[in-house]
């Protein structure tokens, strides 16, 4: 309702629009076709059907009285006539009506599905950079929008300018003078409208930003609620509340006042068109006998017909306005560049034989790289997960550096922690493993291949995940240790449970492992939510993780559970972690301590506690590590 | 329901009033527009007789623009009217809000209140404006258009009993499973919501696992949901203009086929019949309206519903009649407390405490999550109130207290702290509104946060962000405490706020404690014993119970949850202070 907007900034950008119709025409030439013809003949039928009373009265009433005895046939012929025309605009606005109801709903689920699946392709960076209120607002409100205008405004129009034109031209073959009376008051009511428009659109913009104000102010109260009473500062909220609350008055008493002030000033411009002509026509008829009384009749009615479509029109040209918005921000999301993939090197099921790598189809849970030579000639190299950066410098944007210089190894097995304050780029390290990001210079390397020459899905698919933030989808408990590996059976799916000391906790669920949770991971905990996510690490089975601060929100009870059944996890695997809690990552065999992008300290804990640098202060807190 | 919302209509009573008034005028004089439409044609054109053009478009005229006034008045008036309800909804609410206890805002959730506060009004606004003018509008034009035809020809006339009862049944069924199709829709519309948040937050472990093309393909199945769902339900609403048609076209039919007969017969004019016929327009045309109007506002009243829910909550912690007005001294007593979130749950978070605190005394309290530690704290100023047994401050029930004056001697520094929009100094003046710059830098430098505000740029009059993300947790913490010993309270309540403070400066705000302010009652939660270990005394909390009290060389031989807690912190012996 809050988008009841006149507009008046009446820039269309005509490229969004073209783009809009050539999208909805794609998928729906045929239909639109017939709904455009049903249009036509519907507003054609509702034409005559104003020109029809005045044929009544004069051919066929009117003569009636004259006659001595009254036949009636020819009018019950008439009227059965118009009644089966009636009929057939009937069926006709049916028939458009529930086409365009299909056609709707289909473009709307096409452009959503599209915007799905081009969303899946964009880089990390994408939704690094969006407020993720802003992406779902694409969907949701933008594509209403478009909605409002496919199903309703453009039908509207198209019937309205047939209307329009067609009683246009009734009104010059009738007269050309009176015509004259009616482009003079459309002038006028174009005055109107762009007057009425400008305003209500003015204040319906204030009414928006006071909302956003108000809103915003009341959320950093509600926020802040608590400390609003440990302060007794209640009295000075309210306060300053209603300050901002009489400006939101002011704009939408204001904004809805012109909306409303549309109907009466057109409908009565309107009106006031009518009685013009009728006095102005009545002049012509009986003084100067230049038309006869039936035509003006027949005019004046005609002039009645002609206002709803104009003030039709000027209502849709609105909602063509906020629909080109809308649907500029979804081509804008349609356009987003795709994340590239032209690594060539993929990862590939072996067996072993004689002490050689042999390609095959089956599941033997040996990998290995397949890195396809010039001449046709394929090497394969054993997955391992050993993981090496060379000078890798790197920034989210170009003008900042997040890391620099940074040279590391992981050999295969080995547990790598990152300690250092927020900010440090611990993260980012873990970014740019997988290829959310990219390196701007140097280089890294997995089993001795240039990451970049790797295909990024089977990179991905070869390291595993665990994040801080437990990133459960809504489903059962099953599907979501399945996620990474669909085909895994139901043995499988306990094994990862177990080892991830998840298992004893789903069984004391009521539906076990096929209990529902939703996406917020309700109805579990925050340390059971953890515990399933590395389960699903671990039937990922990959042979690189990466933890990712993965049990910062848990309290140290729950911790012990969590931890344990990460070591377990981590065992044998070359593992990234990133942990804020030091007492975690004691056992790291590399421990390396990061500063403004750069790696000050590298060593495992004794030797690092011995050298009494950042990290013992960190471990011994005497710095923030916030 | 009705009676709480319209309560709030306060001094927009009289626009209230003129509203449906000039509603009223405007449609008897757009009314007799059709009336001397048809006299124009009958009387003068048809009659060659151009004075009765003139006359009567004269008339006319004067109808239009009575109409446009009063129509305008009245869009006006309705418009002030049903903004100037949404303000004083909003700010009755926003009062009410602010008297609420924590229990009150629990029980709503801050993001609920915000959607009653700003949404529910809103379309209770407009339903209101509506109410004002629609519905005055629509049964009006409805009752003086059916009056007129009757007037001009009570045969004639009975044509539209027969519409109005088949468009009003035939209109009240589609809404009725329209409403039904759609409610069902917009819960799939909700499924979309929920399907696409969860796809973008998650969007990491999706590309990690590689699973863009089994979301999309999940991503589909919603969709179809919701396009069935969609299609469904406007099948329905879709019957609603061929109706309308059917019903005006079969009048008019009707009409001509009876009006003919007549005209000839003597018993009707042309004119007449002309204007039959623009009534058939606003009769079934405003029986529509009426129709919609209903279902607007019914479904207005979920909204409305909400909003009386809150302007009808008993705030659960109020002042006592009598209050005491001065607290002695800063004394604690906790006598057989028992506390639950929600009543007559006999689901205690905190069983059974006995505890007395000296005035000037320092209190660590210690425990994991879910030891209701907080809870225990938030007792005192009243945030919430005891379920049993009874809190005495300076020798008083708590109870007994003006809440201002129990709040302002009791200063606690929340764990979810939090700054607000605007100035450093701003942030600290909430302590005291009149504080001096002299005390605010007293405060800042006893809680160590004046060396990092005066290495700022703009030193106390540095900008902070809603939520203050534009300074660090440690130093965000630290500006809590100023605020907090701004108040120069009794008691100082710190719950976890020092946790992103190193331990050195965390010290050193222990020692301004100990040696600035040794009168006031200091109650410190950490999860660091660092943090308690000078403490007078420590409380090892454990699933609501007090599970140890002494000091920290007390607790370390006899107390087990205490001498883990100190394992797991110091393990590895390195040296420490």
């Amino acid at each position: 309702m809050s988008r009841r907007v006149i507009a008046t900034d009446k820039k269309l950008d005509v490229k969004v629009l073209k783009r809009l119709i050539k999208y909805y025409l794609k998928y729906n030439k045929l239909s639109l076709f017939i709904v455009f013809v049903s249009i036509a003949i519907v507003s054609l039928i509702s034409v005559a059907g104003s020109l029809f009373t005045r044929v009544l009265i004069d051919d066929y009433i009117i003569p009636l009285t004259k006659q001595a005895n009254p036949d009636f046939t020819p009018l019950k012929k008439v009227l059965l006539i118009m009644a089966s025309i009636y009929l057939v605009g009937i069926v006709f606005n049916y028939l458009y009506q529930k086409i365009l109801i299909y056609v709707t709903h289909k473009t709307l689920k096409k452009t959503r599905d599209d915007l799905f699946a081009h969303m899946q392709t964009l880089p990390i960076k994408y939704f690094d950079t969006h407020p993720h209120g802003e992406i779902m607002s694409i969907y949701t409100n933008d594509i209403d929008t478009l909605r409002q205008v496919l199903s309703q405004t453009i039908p509207s129009l198209f019937s309205s300018t047939i209307t329009i034109i067609s009683v246009f031209i009734s009104m010059l073959v009738l007269s050309v003078p009176l015509t004259f009376i009616i482009i003079f008051m459309l002038f006028i009511m174009r005055k109107a409208i762009s007057w009425i428009g400008k305003n209500s659109s003015k204040y319906f913009k204030k009414q928006q930003s006071d909302i956003a104000k108000e809103n915003g102010y009341i959320e950093e109260m509600m926020e802040g609620i608590k400390v609003v009473k440990v302060f007794n500062y209640e009295e000075e909220a309210i306060n300053r509340f209603e300050k901002i609350n009489d400006s939101l008055f002011n704009s939408s008493f204001n904004a809805n006042k012109f909306s409303t002030l549309l109907m009466p000033i057109m409908g009565n411009l309107g009106n006031i068109s009518y009685v013009l002509t009728a006095a102005i026509g009545g002049i012509f008829a009986i003084a100067f006998n230049s038309i006869t009384v039936g035509t003006l009749a027949s005019f004046l009615n005609l002039n009645k017909s002609f206002n709803m479509p104009v003030i039709q029109i000027s209502n849709q040209f609105n909602a063509i306005i906020m629909a080109m918005a809308g649907a500029e921000r979804v081509f804008k999301l349609l356009d987003e560049e795709s994340e590239t993939n032209e690594g060539d090197v993929t990862l590939v099921n072996v067996r072993k034989e004689n002490g050689k790598l042999i390609e095959c189809d089956e599941c033997t849970n040996i990998w290995a790289w397949k890195h396809p030579g010039r001449n046709g000639e394929d090497r394969l190299i054993l997955l391992k997960g050993d993981v090496r950066f060379y000078d890798v410098t790197f920034g989210y944007n170009e003008n900042q550096t997040v890391l620099k210089n940074i040279n590391l190894y992981a050999e295969p097995g080995q547990k790598l922690a990152f300690v250092g304050a927020t900010g440090a780029g611990k993260t980012t390290i873990t970014n740019l493993i997988n290829r959310f990001y990219d390196i701007q210079e140097g280089s890294i390397t997995y089993d001795g291949i240039d990451i970049k020459l790797i295909n990024k899905n089977d990179l991905r698919r070869s390291l595993g995940i665990v994040l801080q933030e437990t990133n459960l989808f809504s489903g059962t408990i099953k599907d979501n240790i399945k996620y990474a590996n669909p085909e895994a059976t139901d043995e499988e799916v306990i094994q990862a449970a177990k080892l991830a000391n998840a298992d004893g906790f789903i069984r004391h669920l009521e539906h076990g492992y096929d209990t529902v949770i939703k996406s917020d991971g309700s109805p579990l905990s925050q340390g059971q939510k953890q515990l399933l996510s590395i389960a699903r690490a671990a039937l990922a089975n990959s042979p690189v993780l990466i933890l990712d601060e993965a049990t910062s929100s848990i309290d140290s009870r729950t911790e012990k559970i969590v931890q344990s059944g990460m070591d377990k996890l981590m065992s044998g695997r070359t593992t990234f972690v990133i942990a804020h809690r030091l007492s975690t990552i004691k056992n790291s065999n590399v421990i390396l301590v990061l500063d403004h992008g750069e790696i000050i300290e590298r060593g495992n804990h004794e030797s690092l506690l011995k050298e009494k640098g950042t990290y013992y202060k960190l471990y011994t807190g005497l710095l923030e590590i916030e | 329901m009705l009676k709480t919302i319209l309560k709030e209509v306060k001094e927009f009573k009289l626009a209230s009033i003129l509203t449906p008034i000039l509603m009223l005028l405007e449609v008897i004089s757009e009314l007799m527009i059709p009336l001397m439409m048809g006299l124009i044609i009958d009387k003068g054109i048809n009659s060659s007789n151009l004075n009765a053009v003139f006359k009567y478009g004269s008339l006319m005229l004067i109808c239009a623009f009575a109409a446009l006034l009063f129509g305008g008045l009245s869009a006006h008036y309705g418009a002030y009217a049903a903004a100037g309800l949404a303000k004083n909804l909003r700010s009755t609410m926003f009062k009410k809000i602010q008297g609420f206890s924590f229990k009150n805002i629990d029980k709503f959730e801050t993001s609920s209140l915000i959607t009653r506060m700003m949404t529910d009004v809103t379309n209770t606004q407009h339903s209101y404006q509506m109410s004002l003018r629609m519905g005055v509008r629509a049964p009006f034009t409805f009752i003086i258009a059916l009056f007129m035809t009757f007037s001009i020809n009570k045969k004639l006339a009975s044509i539209f009993l027969y519409a109005i009862i088949f468009l009003a049944i035939s209109l009240l069924s589609m809404m009725y499973f329209a409403r039904i199709a759609f409610k069902e829709a917009f819960e799939r519309y909700d499924d979309l919501n929920s399907s696409i948040q969860e796809n973008v937050s998650n969007i990491r472990v999706v590309k990690a696992y590689v699973k863009e093309k089994d979301e999309t393909a999940r991503f589909i199945k919603t969709t179809k949901k919701l396009y069935d769902a969609f299609v469904k339900a406007e099948n329905i609403t879709v019957l609603n203009s061929p109706i309308m048609m059917l019903t005006t076209n079969a009048c008019i039919i009707a009409l001509s086929w009876f009006g003919a007969n007549m005209i000839v017969n003597k018993t009707l004019t042309t004119g007449e019949l002309m204007s039959m016929f623009t009534y058939t327009m606003n009769i079934l045309h405003s029986l529509m309206m009426v129709s919609f109007f209903f279902i607007m506002i019914i479904m207005s009243f979920a909204s409305m519903k909400r909003i009386s829910e809150i302007i009808n909550e008993t705030p659960s912690i109020t002042n006592p009649k009598n209050p005491i007005t001065e607290v002695k001294d800063g004394s604690i007593s906790f006598k057989d407390v028992c506390f639950e979130y929600y009543d007559n749950t006999e689901d205690y978070v905190l069983y059974n405490i006995n505890l007395d605190i000296k005035s000037g005394e320092t209190i660590g309290i210690i425990g994991g999550t879910g030891s209701s530690k907080s809870t225990l704290v938030q007792l005192i100023p009243r945030l919430y109130d005891v379920s049993l047994g009874s809190i005495e401050v300076g020798g008083v029930d708590v109870r007994n207290y003006d809440l201002k004056i129990l709040r302002d001697a009791v200063s606690m520094v929340l764990q979810k702290n939090t700054l607000f929009s605007g100035t450093i100094k701003d942030n600290l003046k909430w302590g005291n509104k009149n504080a001096s710059d002299e005390e605010i830098i007293e405060a800042a430098k006893h809680a160590q946060a004046h060396d990092f505000i005066m290495s700022f740029k703009d030193g106390y009059d540095t900008h902070i962000e809603q939520g203050g993300t534009n300074v660090s947790g440690g130093q965000k913490q630290r500006l809590t405490i100023a605020r907090a010993l701004l108040k120069k309270p009794k008691i100082l309540i710190l719950d976890d706020s020092t946790s992103a403070v190193d331990t050195a400066t965390d010290a050193h705000i222990r020692k301004a404690f100990r040696e600035e302010l040794p009168d006031i009652t200091k109650l410190i939660i950490s999860q660091r014993i660092s943090s308690i270990i000078d403490a007078d005394r420590i409380i090892v909390l454990d699933d609501g119970k007090i599970n140890g009290i002494g000091t920290h060389e007390e607790l370390l031989e006899t107390n087990n949850i205490y001498q883990e807690v100190y394992e797991t912190q110091y393990k590895g012996g390195d040296s420490h202070e």
